[in-house]
């Protein structure tokens, strides 16, 4: 089994996709001659070629337009953001074409294409370029949202995002790119709409995803500590989102934590503890705690953007407080 | 506002038969007999939401119908009726749709805006400006990708010139020669602003040669006019991959949506542009010119209208969707009902689809 780093499983779902099925190609700013703002696609253009990596000028609504017109005449876009931070200016093309068009024309055409990149604060970078877009894009019927945060999933989730016949936001990060994992050598798929217990335990359920994971594990290694057992569930598809093996979780420890890098304010991590708490009321024996971005703009100095930013400490402490823990 | 002679002067008459014409009279017929009677079942309460007509502008439809070929595509804007009918779709499940009816084009999901009809070339009717410009690009590179010929033409309002989407299309096609041909059917409105006040320029094909296009610019009186000259940028999208803009100029004689009486234009100015109606010129033509009876003309209308009145018949007597429909086609659920989602050739080993994956390989 190899070792990869996040970029290197995204670029091998690529590549085998690519290899797979011609009607495959990538498209965004940067990902052919100068492989990648983030050398996810390095290489891809030398075996691919022009027509398959598609090296775009900075106009976002045009290319993620393209990708949508590309998908309905039967092709299968991959359309990489440089971060999400500048889809927003593609954002009619998300919401009302790509959302859309397979419900409009009455199932006449479909949309299968990826829009893909990272998603969220990188470091100090300040706040154009550290927005996280999870509700925002997972508020929206007709699409389907990924988040992921290890370089196994980050394989099997691409190439099922690829292969599926519906539009799929797949969030990455920039910090992440370089995490290191196993990656079986046999090609593998991971279905879309299933979360993964990523570290099991009896007592608090940390329910967590994308850039949040990192942060619920080592919070968990600190409860350990406190004699806490926790269960880290990784969501990884906010939309269509598996609740079951959330609240199955939840059954088990009766408290949940969200950790999420995201907003506050209407986020995922909102809609996760009010279902949560509406569906499982009876088998709580605490409130529901989110531990999320605070509710600002974010900063550039390093200080404030680390105040901001969820740490393992607030997740800890949040996960002693759902347990009644004296902190 | 743009003067009807301002454009480039005209060609000499194109020779033509009294069939063809008598074809194509009745094609444009058809479109305005269509939406004089969807007004009308607006204004009794039958169909709702935003009704944008075509009326004044059929010759583009129809013109483009006759340069397609199977295939090619139309993508369009929310004023997308005459496109529907010129192509060929069904008036009765065109009209069930403006009725929100269950058999309408796209099952009352989308409504007088929305028309699509993959059936006949008609890939959208797409109702925020300039957002359908990259899309039509897009369907262009699918073109330019798997090499299959096809020419894309898409038309926008000389509203959807100052949007950045517009822009980005053109650029796209521009940069990577796409066989699209984009045209703005400049009827000098946008809702109620003339184009005076949001174009600095009167000519709006000063803005092709910066994305590499071919232009040309034509006022709307004659469909044959019109059907030669979408045919020089069809030949040139689809021989030579070169993308061209085309400006039409022409006029709407309704307001732009039912809801707008279009107090902002003079009678006089309606009266000029609706003397040159191409759809009275060439009734006037095939009385005057060709000898056409009253008597022939009328018996034309007639079977027109009864094909229409059909239509709001058909539609009024269609039941609405059914409560379920609302969660149809949200998603693909069924990936093999659909053509374009087959798997790829010579896929025989499929990946092996896993849950979670444990490091320790418990
Ligand atoms: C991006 C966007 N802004 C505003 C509107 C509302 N709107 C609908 S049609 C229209 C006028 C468009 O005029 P034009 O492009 O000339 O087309 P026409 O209606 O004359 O055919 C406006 C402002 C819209 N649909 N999309
Ligand atoms: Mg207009």
């Amino acid at each position: 089994m190899a070792v990869l780093q996040i970029r290197e499983a995204l670029r091998a779902a690529l590549d085998e996709e690519m290899e797979r099925d011609v009607r495959v190609f990538l498209m965004g700013e940067e990902v052919g001659h100068y492989d990648g703002a983030y050398k996810v696609s390095q290489g891809l253009l030398e075996k691919y070629g022009e027509m398959r990596v598609v090296d775009t000028p900075i106009c976002e609504a045009g290319f993620a337009g393209v990708g949508i017109g590309a998908a309905m005449a039967g092709l299968r876009p991959v359309v990489e953001f440089m971060t999400f931070n500048f889809s927003l200016v593609a954002f009619d093309q998300l919401i009302n074409n790509a959302a859309k068009l397979h419900h409009l024309s009455n199932g006449q055409f479909t949309l299968p294409i990826v829009f893909r990149g990272p998603n969220g604060a990188a470091h100090m970078l300040s706040s154009t370029h550290s927005q996280a877009f999870d509700a925002m894009l997972s508020h929206v019927p007709g699409l389907k949202v990924v988040s992921i945060a290890t370089p196994y999933d980050a394989k099997g989730l691409l190439k099922s995002a690829i292969r599926d016949p519906n539009p799929v936001i797949f969030f990455e990060s920039e910090v992440m790119y370089s995490v290191k994992g196993e990656v079986p050598d046999e090609p593998y798929l991971i279905p879309l709409g299933q979360a993964d217990v990523k570290r099991p335990g009896g007592d608090v359920t940390v329910v967590t995803w994308g850039q949040g994971l990192p942060i619920a594990l080592r919070a968990a290694e600190l409860c350990q500590a406190d004699g806490i057992d926790c269960e880290v569930v990784d969501v990884r598809t906010l939309r269509p989102m598996d609740l079951d093996t959330i609240y199955a979780s939840v059954r088990k420890t009766h408290r949940a934590v969200v950790v999420a890098h995201e907003w506050p304010t209407c986020g995922v991590s909102a809609q996760l503890a009010a279902r949560i708490q509406a569906d499982l009321l009876d088998e709580l024996d605490a409130p529901v705690l989110r531990e999320t971005y605070e509710d600002v703009n974010m900063p550039y100095a390093e200080n404030l953007e680390r105040l901001v930013i969820p740490s393992a400490e607030r997740v800890r402490d949040a996960i002693l407080r759902v347990a009644y823990h004296r902190i | 506002m743009s003067d009807p002679e301002g454009a480039r002067p005209h060609a000499p008459p194109i020779p033509r038969t009294k069939e063809e014409l008598l074809r194509l009279y009745r094609e444009m017929l058809r479109i305005r007999r269509f939406e004089e009677l969807a007004a009308r079942a607006y204004t009794q309460g039958k169909i709702s939401g935003f009704l944008h007509l075509y009326i004044g502008q059929e010759a583009i439809a129809v013109a483009t119908k006759e340069v397609m070929r199977p295939g090619d595509r139309v993508v369009t804007t929310y004023r997308d009726h005459g496109f529907a009918l010129a192509l060929g779709s069904d008036p009765k499940a065109c009209m069930a749709e403006l009725f929100g009816k269950k058999t309408g084009l796209v099952g009352g999901k989308g409504g007088s805006m929305h028309f699509f009809d993959r059936s006949v070339g008609l890939w959208g009717g797409y109702a925020i400006v300039g957002g359908h410009v990259p899309v039509a690009a897009g369907h262009a590179f699918a073109s330019k990708y798997l090499g299959d010929g096809a020419v894309t033409f898409c038309f926008m309002g000389e509203g959807a010139l100052p949007i950045g989407a517009t822009h980005e299309g053109f650029l796209l096609a521009g940069l990577w020669k796409l066989p699209v041909v984009y045209v703005i059917e400049n009827n000098q409105y946008a809702m109620g602003t003339p184009l005076s006040r949001t174009s600095p320029v009167d000519d709006l094909t000063v803005r092709g040669p910066v994305y590499r296009f071919v232009t040309d610019r034509l006022v709307v009186r004659d469909v044959f006019e019109v059907r030669e000259h979408l045919a020089r940028a069809a030949r040139r999208a689809r021989e030579q991959q070169q993308p061209c803009l085309l400006e039409l100029v022409t006029y709407r004689f309704r307001g732009h949506s039912m809801s707008d009486p279009a107090k902002y234009r003079t009678k006089d100015e309606v009266a000029r542009w609706k003397a040159q109606d191409p759809l009275h010129r060439h009734e006037e033509e095939l009385r005057t010119t060709f000898g056409v009876s009253e008597e022939a003309l009328e018996a034309l209308d007639d079977e027109v209208v009864e094909e229409m009145q059909a239509a709001v018949d058909f539609a009024d007597a269609s039941p609405p969707p059914d409560p379920e429909e609302r969660f149809e086609h949200l998603y693909v659920e069924d990936p093999s009902a659909h053509p374009d989602l087959g798997p790829p050739p010579g896929d025989d080993i499929p990946a092996v689809t896993v849950r979670s994956f444990d490091p320790k390989g418990a």
